[in-house]
């Protein structure tokens, strides 16, 4: 399980924890994500610009 | 007044004052400047009084940018992470949420408990409309912003104007489609403020409700269910409304069908204003290059600015949605309004004078420099303003 990090503004998506009010549950991969994922936050980064920071367990 | 201060490893120490900050305080009266008309009527006896808050909007806050002019001041980019922390800022726009509701109660119960003309309901509407328009305006400062609580006294405040469906539609679609044909919020080179309004009134509430549907479709939940945002946004609308017309009678129909569509209409007018022709450029991946400063028009006028949380500081409120509006900047060469907001939407009333002064402008643009490939043009009007500049731009090239 990894964390990306939106370099715009600092969103994290940990695969772990998912994103319950995006409606991703808990162990949802990255790349399970759907193609036109923007970031919840800043809705101006793209699935491709987020960064892996973190390597899971 | 507070000083920020940091120990730099190059710069040594950086000292800085936001002399704005109690300025600041003016986003959170303004939306109570309609109590000036009121106190107005009293004072004079005459209907004429009323007209007052409006006037203050629509001729005096345009006067006041022209007499103040620009302020192109930025925080030091050091200094931003503190003033991002500093609670006073963000306590300003708690405060303003429960003014919108003052103010539109206030005018209802005025309205319920005076004989007036028809007129004078009529500008009282617009008044409220306008200032609750505002509205929407303190919601998009709370509703891009992180922290739980400040997404939910946006949605709250959204009550006033019956817009609940702003911030899902404004952070989820206009800003992932901003400057681009596709985005209803986005106004196109030729398109009247009316024509706009046509596309984007409809067309943002649709892309917000469907944005929410489909959130929920992922938790495995209904769109009617009571989790849905926008919904609960508009149920608070309706109980609101509903007690305005238990209170204060029938006359509360025709009052709110006018407040709430001049509301909607001020956010109208802004998004028309801000990104006016303006085009991101589609990349070989198919997807729109990211969205860049030049993606929307900005402006630095001090009196409209501090009445409108820095809204004005569009260009880097696109680019980096979830900065405050303390620490928003100016940047060099940025697509430049010619007057503030409020100048602006008086211009935009006025299509020909529109076109008049923004295409000239638009097309002087650095990254456009007449290019018409470069510019997000309405498709009714395209083949007139095809035929009209490239034959401009060929009688420049002759001469």
């Amino acid at each position: 399980m990894a964390l990306y990090e939106c370099p715009g503004c600092g969103y994290r998506y940990d695969e772990a924890s998912g994103d319950a009010h995006e409606g991703y549950a808990p162990g949802t991969a990255f790349g399970e994500l759907p193609d036109d994922f923007t970031c919840p936050d800043c809705g101006v980064r793209y699935k491709e610009d987020f960064a892996q920071v973190e390597e899971g367990a | 007044m507070t000083t920020y201060t940091l120990q730099h490893p190059e710069q040594g120490t950086i000292r800085y004052r936001d002399r704005k900050r109690y300025l600041w305080l003016l986003s959170v009266f303004m939306p109570v400047f309609p109590m000036m008309g009121i106190a107005a009527y009293y004072a004079s006896g005459t209907e004429w009084a009323l007209l007052l808050p409006l006037a203050f909007s629509y001729l005096f806050i345009p006067l006041l940018d022209w007499l103040f002019g620009s302020d192109e001041n930025n925080p030091p980019e050091e200094i931003v992470p503190q003033l991002e922390e500093d609670r006073y800022y963000r306590v300003l726009t708690y405060l303003t949420v429960p003014m919108h509701f003052i103010v539109l109660i206030a005018i209802a119960a005025f309205i319920g408990s005076h004989e007036l003309t028809l007129w004078s309901v009529l500008v009282l509407a617009l008044t409220a409309g306008s200032y609750s328009g505002l509205g929407i305006n303190t919601a998009h400062e709370l509703g891009h912003k992180k922290t739980q609580l400040e997404r939910i006294l946006a949605r709250i405040v959204l009550a006033v104007p019956a817009y609940g469906h702003f911030c899902v539609e404004h952070n989820r679609g206009h800003h992932t489609e901003v400057a681009t044909p596709e985005d209803p919020a986005s106004s196109r080179m030729g398109e009247s403020i009316y024509r706009f309004a046509l596309r984007e009134i409809p067309g943002a509430m649709r892309r917000g409700w469907e944005q929410e549907k489909k959130r929920l479709a992922r938790q495995g939940r209904s769109q009617w269910s009571l989790h849905n945002e926008v919904l609960q946004s508009y149920l608070l609308s309706a109980a609101l409304q509903l007690g305005l017309v238990l209170a204060f009678g029938w006359i509360m129909l025709p009052f709110l069908a006018v407040h709430n569509v001049w509301a909607w209409f001020q956010l109208t007018s802004a998004n028309y204003i801000e990104h006016y022709g303006l085009l991101r450029e589609r990349q070989e991946s198919g997807r729109y290059e990211r969205c860049q400063p030049h993606h929307s028009w900005n402006a630095n006028y001090l009196f409209s600015n501090l009445a409108l949380f820095h809204l004005e500081r569009h260009s880097d409120h696109h680019a980096n949605p979830t900065r405050r509006y303390q620490s928003l900047r100016n940047f060099d060469d940025l697509p430049q309004l010619p007057n503030g907001y409020y100048g602006m939407y008086l211009l935009a009333y006025l299509p020909w004078l529109w076109y008049r002064v923004m295409d000239r402008r638009l097309l002087a643009l650095p990254h456009i420099r007449g290019d018409l490939a470069r510019v997000n043009i309405d498709p009714h009007r395209r083949a007139q303003i095809l035929a009209r500049y490239e034959r401009a731009d060929a009688a420049a090239v002759t001469a």
